[in-house]
């Protein structure tokens, strides 16, 4: 059985210290052996950006693509291989601005594949703009006045989209944020993860100060049911998003792939590629 | 009794048209002569003139007749806007009930008959186009035979009374016009064919079947024309072989999905036209810099913009061999009629494999949606190469402490092994940023020029693919010599027929390998001709430049272009070699 410590492989992040990736990547690995997985059996498609470098940190089967098509990428690996444990992930900008497309229609699909979005409210890597997740009034390079456009609030989205498993963990609690993880990947159908992952470079506002002040872990809230979409829409609304936990699960709702009519459980890259000489003769005869 | 005859019916979108030509070439096609049909349709549903253009003949033929002997019209703008093809003495079939005329200064044969009210006697007023098709048989020639086992075949799940129905209104259409008495009417009887047993097929249906048949098993795509058909075709066929086509949000999903399918070992595909190969060229380049093989389809249409959706083009040619930034290894190929994307399009996932690039096969309109007679496809043809990809139980050696598969080994060939996620001891990282043998970032000068070299030395003039230049070259010395790609093959060989007639020396090269370019095989053909014509459908010369630029001797090269949205007909492209070899220019 494989430990976290085989899912670490030698090269060094080249994030900032004290980013708040550091804990995603260390949440992930944990979580992949304490479910269970071997390192191939796991990859990773990030997108890019500070955080979509994560798939080269993780000693597992990794693709690093382009900005913003990470999902499409995932999904499109897991159709070709239900056996691998498939994760995306990527930065609030990857997901939320230019892959944003893509985010809303995996959740409407429900291939299952588990997203995890580190969400520093900013973008990192091209140093400092303003995100579709910065607060309005947001000062950054790109709003210099403060930004005047609304924040997306990607939780509710994905609950008013009917998304099977939505929830939100913080960098500093490593503990929650692999269970969560954990959760995420046993969760049959796609899972939302985002990630408060403080930028300690470009984002002054968000640090880990602020969100240990301001969040609420849903653990503390009495009576809380994540199989309630409704409670979970209000609850969010109430918190302004800022909440902690499994937000929202639906266990009934099937992954698209069970329900692709014949397609088997053994993944199709395992299938023989030849048609036999009978089904040949039978597709060409449509054309006689 | 003639051996080759051309046909058309007109009239507004969605009012059987499409169903009249469908069951009249099926009956030719099962009594063994050659077709060629083409479609003009517009960007609607409903409404809006359309026909469809057909050609039948004793002999191969590959492309639509310059002129018309038959007018099928179910409206008067029918007759008015395809009246002009007709030959003298050719005759017009309109129904009676528009009281058709004929426009002036055409000499025809305006037979009204009464299509709609027969077919309301026989109990259907839909039925008006069996009835035009009966009367197109009795000009033809045709055993009424030759259509029951067509009409069943598309009408017996609705119950014979359905299909009885509809040879009655054929029967009565025909009789209709056999009892009529024309005088001057042209021998339209159609000569007995070979009876021998071929398909009939679109090109994209070829290589949605060339895509099963190479164990494609998952396709990702969004709508578009001319390319929606191979989408539609593997939706129907891809279950039963447990495959599945999904349909993306668009498609830059529709290619990353593809290539995460690929890089997950299946053979995945995309297709679509201009605008989508547009928004996909960024992804191409990923799937070029990891070495993902990927096979995309590009059916050509009228651009720019959404240009003309519906019309023939040949205008994304520079587009597919350069659009995508940065250098990377891509093959493009051309396939010129649907038996050739059927072969093809095995070929093309097999390069992708074997290469570890994507892999474009561009088509165009009258290539993806011209209906035309192929020889039965040979099962034996279908090989299946994989490359230097290993099995998921491949036994590869143990890997150390954060030691890596060496995905991107540099080789001889320039080609590495490649392990699918999931085998065990070959895990290694991929990734669009520059990388070392393992997949790890690298931004070493030294590990830069390596793989580049590695990554562009993948691939030369001579890939293996079938027939790069498709030549036909009878003169040691030619007068002139044609290149094209694409459709225009068959419109091409005709032309030079007539002209060879006219004592002409001309051979013919058509381009199937547009990247990488067969320089080689072209300046071969080039050498041995005086002059060299390149036929194309667009405005600027896409394919002319590439000869220029890559072949030379642009002092004897010409450009001959057309990009109104219709194909070319034989005659321009005959009537332009002649004034090319007469005046020195056209
Ligand atoms: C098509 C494209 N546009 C722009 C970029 C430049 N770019 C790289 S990462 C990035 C934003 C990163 O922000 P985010 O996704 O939040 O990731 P972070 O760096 O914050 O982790 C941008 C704009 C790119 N690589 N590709
Ligand atoms: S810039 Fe911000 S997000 Fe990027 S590595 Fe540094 S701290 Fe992390
Ligand atoms: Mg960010």
């Amino acid at each position: 059985m494989a430990t976290f410590k085989d899912f670490r492989n030698k090269v060094k992040p080249n994030w900032c210290p004290g980013c708040g990736d550091f804990s995603v990547l260390a949440a992930m690995q944990r979580a992949f052996a304490n479910v269970g997985l071997e390192p191939e059996e796991v990859a990773i498609v990030s997108g890019i950006g500070c955080s979509g470098r994560i798939s080269g940190y993780v000693n597992a089967y990794g693709l690093h693509g382009v900005h913003g098509r990470a999902l499409p990428i995932a999904q499109g690996l897991k159709l070709a291989n239900r056996d691998l444990t498939v994760v995306a992930s990527g930065g609030d900008g990857d997901g939320f601005a230019i892959g944003m497309g893509h985010t809303v229609h995996a959740i409407r699909r429900n291939v299952d594949v588990t997203y995890v979005v580190m969400d520093n409210q900013i973008y990192g890597l091209t140093k400092g703009q303003t995100s579709p997740r910065s607060a309005q009034g947001f000062q950054t390079k790109s709003t210099p006045q403060g930004s005047i456009e609304q924040a997306i609030s990607p939780l509710e989205l994905a609950l008013s989209l009917n998304a099977g498993f939505v929830a939100q963990s913080f960098s500093s609690d490593l503990k929650q944020l692999t269970h969560v993880i954990e959760e995420g990947l046993k969760h049959k159908g796609f899972s939302l993860i985002n990630v408060y992952s403080p930028c300690v470079t470009y984002n002054k506002i968000n640090t880990y100060e602020w969100f240990k002040q301001n969040i609420v872990n849903l653990d503390t809230l009495e009576g809380y049911d994540n199989a309630n979409r409704a409670q979970a829409m209000q609850t969010l609304m109430e918190h302004d998003g800022l909440v902690t936990g499994i937000l929202y699960q639906n266990k009934e709702r099937p992954p698209y792939e069970a329900m692709i009519k014949g397609f088997k459980e053994e993944g199709l890259a395992k299938q023989d590629l030849n048609i036999s000489e009978e089904q040949f003769d039978r597709l060409m005869a449509e054309f006689a | 009794m003639i051996k080759q005859l051309s046909w058309k019916v007109g009239g507004q979108q969605g009012e059987g048209i499409d169903s009249a030509g469908e069951i009249l070439s099926t009956a030719l096609n099962r009594q063994g002569y050659h077709l060629y049909a083409y479609r003009h349709f517009s960007s609607r549903i409903k409404g809006g003139h359309s026909n469809t253009k057909l050609r039948m003949s004793t002999d191969p033929i590959g492309s639509i007749a310059d002129d018309l002997d038959i007018l099928v019209a179910f409206d008067q703008e029918t007759i008015d806007l395809n009246a002009h093809e007709l030959i003298k003495n050719g005759v017009i079939l309109a129904d009676e009930k528009f009281d058709p005329t004929l426009p002036e200064g055409i000499t025809a044969h305006l037979l009204a008959v009464p299509f709609t009210k027969i077919a309301e006697e026989v109990g259907m007023a839909q039925m008006k186009n069996m009835v035009a098709v009966g009367a197109s048989t009795a000009l033809l020639g045709l055993p009424l035979a030759a259509f029951r086992e067509v009409i069943e075949g598309r009408f017996l799940k609705k119950g014979q009374k359905v299909v009885d129905k509809n040879m009655e209104a054929i029967e009565r259409g025909r009789d209709y016009v056999k009892e009529l008495t024309i005088d001057d009417l042209p021998d339209f009887e159609l000569a007995v064919s070979d009876g021998q047993k071929r398909l009939y097929m679109i090109g994209n249906d070829a290589i949605a079947f060339g895509a099963v048949a190479a164990g494609a098993r998952l396709m990702a795509a969004y709508p578009i024309t001319p390319s929606s058909e191979i989408m539609e075709y593997l939706i129907r066929k891809l279950p039963e072989f447990g495959g599945t086509v999904v349909q993306t949000e668009d498609e830059l999903a529709a290619i990353t999905m593809t290539i995460g399918a690929n890089y997950g070992g299946v053979r995945a595909l995309t297709a679509s036209a201009g605008p989508g190969l547009s928004l996909m060229t960024e992804a191409i380049g990923l799937a070029g810099m990891t070495e993902t093989p990927c096979v995309i389809v590009d059916t050509q249409r009228g651009g720019p913009s959404t240009g003309l959706p519906t019309k023939q083009e040949q205008s994304d040619v520079l587009s597919m061999l350069y659009s995508t930034h940065g250098e990377i290894p891509k093959i493009v190929i051309a396939p010129s009629s649907a038996e050739e994307c059927f072969y093809d399009t095995i070929e093309a996932f097999n390069m992708a494999e074997k290469y570890q690039c994507p892999v474009i096969i561009l088509t165009d309109l009258a290539v993806s949606l011209g209906k035309q007679t192929v020889d039965p496809l040979s099962y034996d043809r279908v090989q299946i190469d994989r490359g230097k990809l290993l099995p998921f139980d491949a036994d590869l050696p143990q890997l150390g402490d954060s030691e890596l598969f060496p995905r991107y080994e540099l080789t001889e060939d320039g080609i590495s092994r490649r392990t699918l996620p999931g085998t065990k001891n070959g895990i290694h990282h991929v990734t669009g940023v520059e990388h070392s043998e393992t997949g790890r970032p690298s931004e070493s000068a030294e590990n830069r020029i390596n793989m580049m070299d590695k990554r562009l030395g993948k691939l030369s003039q001579d890939i293996g693919y079938t027939n790069p230049v498709a030549v036909d070259a009878p003169h040691e010395e030619a007068d002139l010599l044609v290149i094209g790609f694409n459709s225009t093959k068959g419109t091409i060989a005709e032309a030079r027929e007539r002209l060879e007639l006219d004592g002409l020396k001309v051979n013919q090269a058509h381009v199937r390998q547009l990247m990488p370019f067969p320089t080689d095989l072209l300046a071969e053909q080039m050498k041995n001709a005086k002059k060299v014509l390149v036929v194309e459908n667009n405005a600027t010369g896409q394919l002319t430049s590439l000869i220029k630029m890559n072949v030379g001797m642009a002092e004897k090269i010409e450009f001959y272009g057309k990009y109104d949205g219709n194909p070319f007909y034989p005659a321009e492209i005959t009537n332009a070699c002649k004034e090319l070899l007469v005046h020195g220019n056209i």
